[in-house]
């Protein structure tokens, strides 16, 4: 090797180094890989069994490649040259069967996984599950809790080591609900519910968000959701019972319209049937203005419609 | 860029070049000088997708705590719109494009395309789509919801400005000029190969453009119809799309996908083609495993229309179905692991020269290989649960795209400048640019993959300085300013390269070649082959150098299409019509539609559309080429 590439080499490894260091010390900001929740658990477990996994094909393709690299140089006279050699059937049955005998594993775990932590599923437990229906709305969630009859604004909050089973839906364009520490996403999109099964491991606070864009205030529809003992839940249930402030029909038309970097609200109460008034509100033409069937003939919805900046 | 525009045509005034540039250059229906166009746009709009980048960066790391950075929400989100539609549809679109005009045709000891005249109204069309997409960054404002602008985000109620309309008839226009260019191709390699080259003896790289040209076929009809229900949601009120009276919005994210998986192949493929071509040149070496490279190819393209769930396994189709889309994702892995060890032993037991395209191939096989391994996490549905929609994906398919796509495309015109120019570009400023993109590209997106471990999801405008994220962003964005740095050392090269063009200048046969292309002179004659070339053997041209046949070629007379202004003159109507439906005016659509329209039926009646180049002429053209080269 040349001084050139000694002093090349020099600077990768430092680096990498560096890299590593500079991680090591971030380490606890990395959500994905430090869960709290049993599905993230799980998760990262299958995060770190693929990339293993694949290192059985990286580890010889790098070696390879500067091995073939440094030997095969055109500068290198020794090594030897054969530039009719094109085809060895023992050489490439060998590369067609390895990533096929990984990729059979790979898929059967993948089978696996998907069904055991199809986010659909709820979760084996002992404890009774809680209930809770997350709506997406332009920019901030709505959490509602049918058991407890409270509502909630960008704050969630539910006992540890308890399934949550998240109910979600949007009146808004599609989202996607993150709690990472917890584990994955699941989209939420109006006119349909889909489900979400988590479970906190311990106490703590995560930070939730939309994964998803969905509009000029998306960046602000961050929520903390709170992990607290079941005796602290029930206190702060309580207490939310007892705050003067109602969602009724009126104030979630008023919560609906849009807003950016909305605070946190909490309500003692909400409208009845609110989380199915909002996914069926879907389902029947609206009886809103500006809809072109109900505006007449075409020609007068050309010049109805606001194109702005023109 | 207005500015820019504004002095190029004061420029062409002034020195009077109008007319030339309208004979030999926007009339022309040469490949050579099409692809010589494309790759041309293709790099302006690499410049601007690039600044896109550059704002966006900053606006991420400066956009922290109190701090809103430079940008309001609305525009950060049409530059990261603009971002992504300019560099697929604009750049890596046109670049692959770039590449088959200019290769296609001599790689198979052709003339010509099967369609001059369609292949000269493809590229324009691709123009006016990328003319559409600029003009609205003059006039109104460009869509916010993102590249693939999903519903109900992007129908008529989310966004009721004319900035999603704008992108759909850019795609629109561009689009229907890439089908055409695809069935152009695709006909011209299976109809106009040279006698005796057969499709097991053709160059890997056809074979790779062969793949993506069926892609095209079958993906961007899809495309086109995705886009025209939402344009009719948003136009004409309709609920394809909506949320409400019965519309889907799932259904457009299937059908968006099911063009635009394949999508990357369409790119992704013709890299590595040019990589096969790299590789076995500069190893000095036949092209190792060609029937498993062939294979593999086939594969893909098979494949590649079995996967497009993997971008939604969160949209809750239920576990049957995301496991059986996530294992046909990773079996996509298998062919593309083959191809790697099969270019890793083309070196072995070579000669290998590091010139700069084979630099870029090093570079490509590094990273790529990052990016498989990424790509195989999230091909597993619960890991991607986890990963979806965050930075980890940002950094996953820029990886790919970068180390894919765009390095193949430069290994690809580093390694066929010479054979359109007659002169090598500079190594030394070539190599520096090497390095800028491949230490810019790792500083660049591997804090984005750490970063989606952190929960940082794409497309904010602002986050919480108590997530931490903010020094990740400032080296990523360091990442971008050396990425530019390196943009910046090409151009230098260009520059350099052109200026000192003639301490450079190489004969046909610059790099010791094995494939038909470098058999002509280097520029090629107008008419490519003076006689089309017989075929043997795989390397056709290394088997006639090894057999000292390289014999003085007899002339023959030789046919070739006239060139038509009719190309831009259809494409610059569908320009007006899409601009007149982005805008609702009407009669000015109504215009563009019949403009179209009646030129096309104008050009379908003339009859002479060929001339006669004598074989004498060809041969004292021959004589004149040999003495300027030798």
């Amino acid at each position: 090797m040349g001084r050139k590439s000694k002093l090349f080499t020099l600077v990768f490894i430092t680096a990498i180094l560096a890299a590593v260091i500079l991680l090591f010390m971030y380490r606890s900001h990395f959500t994905v890989l430090n869960p709290e929740g049993t599905i993230a658990d799980q998760q990262r477990d299958l995060l770190f069994f693929a990339s293993l996994l694949s290192l059985i094909v990286v580890i010889p393709v790098y070696f390879l490649v500067f091995f073939i690299a440094i030997k095969y140089r055109a500068g290198n006279k020794k090594a030897k040259y054969s530039p009719n050699w094109d085809h060895n059937h023992k050489l490439e049955f060998i590369w067609w069967s390895i990533p096929i005998i990984i990729i059979i594993v790979l898929s059967v775990v993948t089978w696996k996984s998907s069904h055991d932590l199809d986010p659909y599923k709820p979760l084996a437990s002992d404890t009774k599950p809680i209930t809770i229906q997350a709506v997406a709305l332009e920019w901030k969630w709505l959490f509602i809790y049918p058991e407890q009859n409270i509502a909630t604004v960008n704050y969630v909050e539910f006992p540890e080591k308890t399934p949550v089973n998240f109910q979600i839906t949007a009146d808004a364009p599609m989202n996607s609900f993150w709690i990472p520490k917890l584990g994955g996403q699941v989209y939420a999109m109006a006119g349909m519910q889909t489900k979400l099964h988590l479970s906190a491991n311990k106490e703590g606070v995560y930070d939730g968000s939309s994964a998803n864009i969905s509009g000029e205030g998306f960046a602000g529809m961050r929520f903390k959701a709170r992990s607290s003992s079941k005796a602290n839940f029930k206190a702060w249930v309580d207490e939310i019972q007892h705050s003067p402030n109602k969602l009724t029909a009126v104030e979630y038309e008023k919560l609906a319209k849009q807003s950016k970097n909305n605070p946190q609200a909490f309500y003692a109460s909400y409208e009845p049937g609110l989380y199915d008034t909002i996914i069926n509100k879907y389902m029947t033409p609206k009886a809103d203005t500006k809809k072109p069937e109900e505006s007449g003939s075409g020609h007068e919805m050309m010049e109805g419609m606001d194109h702005g900046a023109m | 860029m207005v500015l820019g525009t504004l002095t190029a045509f004061a420029a062409l005034t002034y020195f009077k070049k109008w007319k030339w540039l309208w004979k030999e250059w926007i009339t022309s229906l040469d490949p050579k000088k099409i692809g010589i166009m494309y790759a041309l746009v293709a790099g302006l709009m690499l410049i601007r997708g690039g600044v896109d980048a550059g704002m966006m960066r900053t606006q991420q790391i400066l956009s922290t705590g109190d701090s809103q950075g430079i940008l309001s929400s609305d525009h950060f989100q049409q530059v990261f719109s603009a971002h992504g539609t300019i560099m697929i549809f604009f750049v890596a679109m046109g670049f692959v494009f770039a590449v088959m005009n200019l290769i296609i045709p001599l790689q198979i000891g052709a003339r010509d395309v099967a369609f001059p005249f369609l292949n000269s109204v493809s590229f324009w069309l691709f123009v006016a789509g990328m003319m559409l997409m600029n003009v609205s960054l003059v006039i109104g404002e460009f869509s916010p919801a993102g590249w693939l602008a999903y519903p109900p985000l992007s129908g008529i109620e989310y966004s009721p400005g004319v900035g999603v309309d704008y992108w759909i008839w850019a795609l629109q226009i561009a689009g229907i000029g890439s089908l055409l260019s695809g069935v152009n191709f695709l006909v011209t390699i299976i109809k106009m190969r040279a006698p005796g080259m057969t499709l097991m003896k053709m160059p890997i790289f056809v074979w790779s453009c062969l793949g993506s040209l069926i892609l095209i076929i079958f993906a961007f009809p899809i495309l086109t119809a995705t886009l025209a229900l939402l344009a009719l949601d948003r136009t004409l009120g309709m609920h394809f799309f909506t949320s409400d009276f019965g519309g889907n919005p799932m259904m457009y994210v299937n059908l968006i996908w099911a063009w635009g998986h394949p999508e990357v192949y369409i790119l992704v493929l013709p890299a590595f083609g040019i990589f096969s071509e790299v590789v076995a040149t500069f190893s000095g070496k036949r092209l190792f495993g060609y029937k498993s490279m062939v294979w593999a190819i086939a594969a893909i393209t098979f494949l590649s229309f079995t996967v497009w769930l993997h971008h939604f396994f969160t949209m809750g189709a239920g576990a049957n179905v995301n496991a059986f889309f996530g294992i046909m994702t990773m079996i996509i892995a298998i062919p593309t692991g083959v191809k790697v060890f099969n270019w890793l032993f083309t070196m072995y037991r070579g000669r290998v020269r590091f010139t700069t395209p084979m630099l870029w191939f090093m570079g490509f096989v590094t990273t790529f290989t990052i990016g498989g391994v990424t790509g195989v996490l999230m091909s597993v549905p619960a890991i991607d649960f986890q990963v979806h929609n965050s930075l980890f994906l940002v950094a996953h398919f820029h990886n790919m795209i970068i180390g894919g796509v765009v390095f193949g495309i430069f290994a690809g015109l580093t390694y066929w400048w010479p054979k359109f120019t007659g002169f090598k570009l500079n190594e030394t400023l070539g190599k520096c640019a090497f390095w800028c993109w491949l230490i810019g590209f790792l500083l660049a997106f591997m804090p984005l993959y750490a970063l989606g471990f952190m929960g940082a999801t794409r497309r904010l405008d602002h986050y919480d300085a108590s997530l931490g994220w903010q020094p990740l962003f400032i080296v990523a964005g360091v990442g971008v300013a050396t990425i530019g740095l390196g943009i910046a050392f090409q151009l230098l090269q260009l520059g350099y390269s052109i200026w000192k063009r003639n301490e450079n200048r190489v004969t046909g046969d610059p790099w010791d070649g094995r494939t038909l292309e470098w058999s002509t002179t280097s520029p090629p004659p107008y008419y490519n082959f003076a006689a089309i070339p017989a075929v043997t053997e795989r390397d056709a041209f290394w088997e006639m150098k090894q057999n000292k046949e390289l014999k003085e070629q007899k002339a023959e007379d030789i046919w070739l299409p006239k060139n038509s202004g009719f190309g831009v003159i259809i494409a610059s109507f569908a320009f007006i019509g899409g601009f007149a439906v982005v805008w609702h005016i009407w009669w000015l659509a109504i215009i563009g539609l019949f403009g179209v329209l009646v030129s096309l039926i104008i050009r379908l009646s003339q009859d002479e559309t060929e001339y006669l180049v004598p074989a004498s002429e060809v041969s004292a053209f021959e004589a004149k080429q040999r003495r300027q080269t030798t």
